[in-house]
């Protein structure tokens, strides 16, 4: 019931495709989430940047679990990095932190799928 | 507007970001709190219990939409989401009774519910308030809850209309839940909340309005590996909550 505003950046680095979210991410986010999920294709690991967040509501988390769904159906590892206490806790309270794997950075979230040597 | 303008100072923005919607969040909770229990509650299943998000639950992955359209001259979203805050319990359908916080509906609040089951079987459960702001809200459910997810309740403009939505993301529980939603359960759900709705038009002195429902299968496989979670099932708790009475009420007596 709300449009987008937020952005989904695609870009590569090995067997991962990086996700880099600017904006407010809610329910009206689906459209442009999914088109970047999209991007993604075949990359072994979906690592989602939450360093350009600006505000997350409920219909947000909701996206993450779709988005967690469609990952899985692909044998995709779905990760995260870059977010602030405040969202980490929100990914603790919602239980969200035992299906995607959370990170400090793109460096250790990278590390953990085995991607090295590479990332910011 | 002046010409003049102060300096945007950049450093303080991620701090507004994050009162803005610190604020509309719970705080994070390990296990649920209940403070107090009203009387006819039982709160047996909620005190003690985690949160369950789709991830936890058994079932199905379902995304269940229900939408009443009211004319936008008679309330606005915001107006209309206030409301439905404050006087939450008083929009569910009969039979079923919410047991919120006299304050309304606010972020980490613990409500209590009383529902009943097909067998005319009671259900002592609960929901935390998980998110709120002034244009929606979202109930998320404890361990051994029908479903293990979140509803959200929002409104919106659309055209000349204000739209009043209920959306539920949800997995059944556990298997037992899982086959009782097959069995009529989702019929029960939608006549809950497609009730809600109603009551809350007729609240704006609509009688005529309609419901519209969606339902997208977002997962169709069940997560085999939570069969567990039948042994946190409130159902069962709530039945042999129900068959211990007599002895509660002897011994209760004797304390």
């Amino acid at each position: 019931m709300t449009e987008a505003t937020a952005t989904f950046e695609v870009r590569r680095e090995g067997t991962a495709a990086l996700v880099d979210i600017e904006g407010d991410v809610t329910a009206g986010s689906e459209a442009v989430l999914m088109a970047a999920y999209d991007q993604a294709g075949d990359a072994r690991a979906v690592v989602l940047n939450f360093s350009g967040l600006s505000y997350m509501n409920s219909g947000g988390i909701g996206l993450l679990v779709t988005l967690l769904v469609r990952a899985n159906r692909r044998s995709q590892q779905l990760l995260a990095f870059g977010l602030s206490d405040h969202y980490r806790q929100i990914f603790e309270l919602t239980r969200l932190d035992e299906a995607i794997g959370i990170h400090d950075d793109e460096r250790s979230a990278l590390a953990a799928i085995g991607v090295t040597g590479v990332g910011r | 507007m002046s010409e003049m303008q102060e300096p945007v100072d950049t450093a303080q923005i991620p701090d507004q970001a994050t009162a803005r919607t610190a604020a509309n969040w719970a705080k994070r909770v390990t296990r649920l709190d209940v403070a107090e229990v009203p009387a006819g509650a039982t709160g047996i299943n909620v005190a003690g219990k985690r949160l369950n998000s789709p991830i936890q639950g058994f079932g199905r992955l379902w995304q269940k939409t229900y939408q009443v359209h009211l004319p936008g001259d008679v309330v606005s979203p915001r107006d209309l989401i206030a409301m439905w805050k404050q006087k939450f319990p008083q929009f569910w359908p009969e039979g079923n009774h919410f047991y919120g916080p006299l304050t309304g509906i606010a972020p980490g609040e613990v409500a209590l519910i009383e529902g009943t089951l097909p067998g005319r079987l009671r259900l002592s459960t609960g929901v935390m308030v998980l998110y709120a702001d002034e244009e929606s809200f979202t109930l998320m459910t404890p361990e051994g809850h029908v479903f293990a997810g979140w509803v959200t309740f929002s409104a919106a403009t659309q055209g000349d209309e204000t739209v009043a939505q209920a959306q539920v993301l949800m997995r059944a529980g556990d298997p037992i839940f899982e086959l009782g939603m097959s069995l009529g359960g989702h019929r029960q759900e939608d006549k809950i909340w497609g009730t809600t709705l109603l009551n809350v038009a007729k609240h704006y002195g609509i009688t005529d309005a309609e419901v519209e429902m969606a339902a997208v299968c977002v997962d169709k496989r069940r997560q085999w590996k939570r069969w567990t979670n039948v042994f946190k099932s409130a159902a069962i708790g709530s039945t042999l909550y129900m068959l211990a009475a007599p002895f509660r009420a002897v011994f209760g007596r004797r304390g």
